[in-house]
């Protein structure tokens, strides 16, 4: 016999039909997620040409480059995130605060790390040529603020994987023993790689929009720059085949059968696969026709994405369908109860000690 | 609550919530409502008179404030969502299932605050190399991001006004009832110049740190920049006077005690003191920056840009408190209990519909008599757990062990060094919202409120502080666990 809390849930009604909130949440949730990993990918290519910059010039200033993005991307990222953050909390009220209270102390460090993060990304951008003389404190901004990024996202992978498993919350002691529970860390490690290779592309982009003249002033030919996207945006991806089906199977057992999911990954290995190949014979093309896959790869992209969104959905769904059932059912047996005392109140004349 | 309790027994919960909110308010507030129309008027005044001089300071200005709302600014926002769902869930969670799309087209709006923000920023000095047709352009863009600044203000204070006074809403519970509650528009009012005014005073600040000394513009800019915030500062005082004279018919349905009335005037009075002496500073200094601006000291604005931070954190902290003893007014107490729930717990008792307990560490069991058995050891331990649990499902909110704001401070002032017994304390917290209006009726029942009588007996002599579900976890209750394993065995047996 398992033993598992039954919480009851906020009795009032679902402001919107379910599916909407669905919509809202896995579609803003994905577009937040891409610049999130624009975001922390860009700050992992950003410091890793400005520590080849330290030998050769040109890479600092393709350095440059990135980190320039950043900043513009770090403040989608956050205002895209505040949609899906509003939907998980209708949808996932029980979950997703028990989770988020169980690790609050981290949860709510969030904050300030992310300011911190922000302000060190400005201040890393904004003064790029005043601290060419301090060099290695500059690099050491940008080793801080990549560490700052690799970990916040430890925070948000733990609370997402502890709200799916009730059976979990009574063993919960803070936020290390949350982070050790299945999962976690293929999860995580799935996310982390998916950063340089969006960025790749992201690279792909720009590199392919800028004129002649900013090219030129970066010391790079076009093709190299476009090249070194698609080997940023593939060689990940290429690791994302050992770490996806790594995270598929340790996913826990859940009450309801998961082949639909399984079934939805399987197809996004499959058009992985596609994207991963013509994102390869695009690192090998000469200048004249490089780039000339970037609209199929992209395309393929989104249907990744939108795969790995909609498997995610499907086996959060099926970790808390049945648990969501008890805590329906609990809800409706407490609001009864309620009722009948408030009714058996009132037949004694009131006697709530709430007058004042 | 039928959540895992988070708590901070240092600085209290509150705090957290406080520290968050205010600091989130104060940028948005300062460098972004009132702001934006500020930067985008020195940018078509310097268009107008052909003075790049306005355009550089303009500039300079907003970068600051770019670079302070897209970080502080934008982080405290989603803060406020993160530190209420910790403090109180269930208080957030109702609150989203009502609000849901006033939130989600608040949301919209952000976003398109923050593109313009970033289009603004980013192509300010490219577009004004581009003629003036561009230039022109990128005023409008200006003027659009002052607007949607203001909108995403005027969409939260609906939800800040309903949280002290739902109005009609907890008859019809509809949203649009909802959103027009009795205290939106007037607070909307106040806000609006205040947030202006609030701009006009940390530009003065700003001037001087972008201008130099000997600059004949920095007068000139004083100048200008005082004038605009003495524009404002007759319609702060008339909506805040509009507002000050609507909350009292709200706290008349809130309370119907004459005691919190008063007490609430005494914050009132004390409050608008505060209030007078900080607009009479903030005159002063302005009247100086346009008569002798060239007189003006750094030191001097610093007094006005602290007075209205101080004056803007206090007023909210008195929204906070008017609002008391419910946190959503007459549907929901500061506990996180709702009205509606009161006679069932009264009945039953809080910890009968308890989903967890909060286990109490080692430190948390020291203190107990010497001689008693190990039976009796165990008994008290007992009743001291499930003391503890009825205070941190209807106390810890607001209160800490030994904090800010700790339970234990309120009886030591009461009761002195006497002994705290589980009679003195139980019978004060039966009736304490009759004497303390702003506190919630106890919402257990009287096997519990002796039970949390026992505990702060414990208290007394315990000063361990009180860990959160955030590093202590929980306990669940057996009789609240459910059975999934065996429910699924029975529908497979059933299907077989």
């Amino acid at each position: 016999m398992n033993e598992i809390p039954v919480p009851r849930d906020i009795p009032l009604p679902m402001p919107a039909p379910e599916p909407v909130l669905i919509g809202v949440l896995i579609i803003f949730f994905l577009m937040h997620i891409v610049f999130v990993n624009f975001m922390v990918g860009g700050a992992f290519l950003t410091l890793w040409y400005q520590l080849r910059g330290l030998k050769e010039k040109r890479y600092d200033d393709l350095a440059y480059e990135i980190a320039a993005t950043i900043t513009a991307n770090k403040s989608i990222a956050v205002v895209l995130g505040v949609g899906p953050l509003l939907a998980i909390n209708t949808l996932y009220t029980v979950y997703f605060y028990t989770a988020n209270a169980l690790t609050g102390a981290f949860w709510i460090s969030i904050i300030p790390l992310v300011i911190v993060a922000f302000v060190l990304t400005y201040i890393h951008k904004y003064l790029w040529h005043q601290m060419e003389r301090m060099k290695w404190l500059h690099i050491g901004l940008a080793i801080v603020v990549s560490l700052l990024f690799l970990f916040i996202p430890l925070i948000f992978l733990t609370n997402i994987n502890l709200m799916l498993f009730p059976e979990k919350w009574g063993t919960i002691r803070g936020f290390f023993s949350a982070l050790m529970l299945p999962n976690v860390f293929s999860r995580y490690a799935h996310f982390i790689l998916a950063c340089p290779a969006m960025t790749g592309l992201l690279m792909v982009w720009l590199f392919r929009r800028k004129n002649e003249a900013e090219i030129a002033a970066t010391g790079f030919e076009r093709v190299e720059l476009i090249r070194k996207g698609y080997q940023w945006a593939f060689w990940p991806t290429a690791a994302q085949f050992v770490i996806g089906p790594l995270a598929l199977l340790t996913l826990p057992e859940t009450q309801e059968s998961i082949h639909s999911v399984i079934a939805v990954f399987g197809v996004a290995i499959l058009v992985s696969m596609g994207m991963a190949h013509l994102m390869f014979t695009e690192t090998r093309r000469p200048a004249e026709t490089i780039g000339k896959s970037f609209a199929p790869i992209c395309a393929l992209m989104l249907v990744v994405v939108g795969l790995m969104g909609a498997g995610r959905h499907l086996y959060r769904e099926a970790a808390v369908a049945p648990h969501r059932e008890l805590v329906r059912a609990k809800t409706e047996d407490y609001m009864r109860k309620v009722e009948e005392a408030n009714r058996e109140a009132a037949a004694k004349g009131g006697d709530v000690r709430t007058s004042q | 609550m039928d959540f895992p309790v988070f708590h901070l027994d240092f600085f209290g919960n509150r705090w957290l919530i406080a520290t968050i909110a205010i600091l989130h308010v104060l940028v948005n507030h300062g460098l972004a409502v009132g702001m934006m129309p500020l930067v985008a008027a020195m940018e078509w005044y310097g268009q107008k008179k052909q003075d790049p001089r306005w355009d550089r300071l303009a500039y300079k200005i907003l970068f600051f404030c770019f670079l302070i709302t897209t970080t502080i600014g934008a982080l405290t926002g989603v803060g406020i969502w993160l530190s209420v769902s910790l403090v109180n869930p269930y208080s957030i969670a109702s609150l989203i299932r009502v609000f849901f799309w006033a939130w989600f087209t608040e949301w919209l709006v952000f976003i398109t605050e923050v593109c313009l923000i970033l289009a603004y920023t980013l192509t300010w000095k490219k577009w004004s190399n581009q003629g003036p047709e561009k230039k022109k352009q990128h005023i409008r863009l200006g003027f659009a991001l002052a607007f949607f600044s203001w909108v995403t203000m005027a969409i939260i204070v609906a939800i800040l006004g309903f949280m002290m006074d739902p109005g009609n809403w907890l008859t019809d519970h509809s949203f649009w009832t909802g959103v027009m509650n009795p205290l939106y528009i007037p607070q909307l009012a106040f806000r609006t110049p205040l947030a202006a005014a609030m701009a006009g005073i940390i530009a003065l600040f700003l001037i001087l740190f972008f201008t130099k000394r000997q600059d004949g513009f920095r007068h000139e800019a004083l100048r200008a920049v005082a004038l605009w915030t003495l524009a404002f500062a007759p319609f702060v005082l008339a909506a805040g006077w509009w507002y000050y004279t609507s909350v009292p018919d709200a706290m008349k349905d809130n309370l119907g005690v004459s005691l919190a009335t008063l007490a609430f005037a005494d914050w009132q009075t004390k409050f608008l003191q505060i209030a007078v002496v900080t607009v009479v500073t903030i005159l002063l200094v302005v009247q100086f920056a346009i008569s002798r601006p060239n007189l003006l000291p750094k030191v001097a604005l610093v007094v006005p840009f602290f007075a209205i931070l101080w004056m803007t954190g206090h007023f909210e902290r008195v929204r906070e408190f008017i609002r008391k003893p419910y946190v959503i007014g007459q549907y929901m107490y500061a506990n996180g209990m709702r009205v509606d729930d009161y006679a069932l717990l009264q009945r039953d008792g809080v910890l009968t519909y308890a989903t967890y307990s909060n286990p109490l560490t080692e430190a948390e069991k020291a203190g107990l008599p010497e001689r008693l058995s190990e039976p009796e050891r165990t008994a008290r331990l007992e009743t001291i757990q499930k003391g503890k649990d009825v205070f941190m499902d209807t106390c810890s909110r607001c209160h800490t062990g030994h904090g800010v704001n700790s339970i234990t401070s309120h009886l030591q002032r009461m009761f002195g060094d006497k002994p705290w017994t589980p009679e003195l304390t139980a019978g004060y917290i039966e009736g304490m919202h009759y004497a303390q209006p702003y506190m919630p009726p106890f919402p257990g029942s009287k096997a519990e409120l002796q039970l949390l009588g026992a505990y702060l007996e414990h208290l007394q002599h315990n000063k361990a502080p009180i860990p959160g579900a955030q590093s202590a976890g929980v306990i669940v209750h057996d009789e609240n666990a459910g059975r999934i394993a065996t429910k699924t065995n029975q529908t497979e047996a059933a299907a077989r």
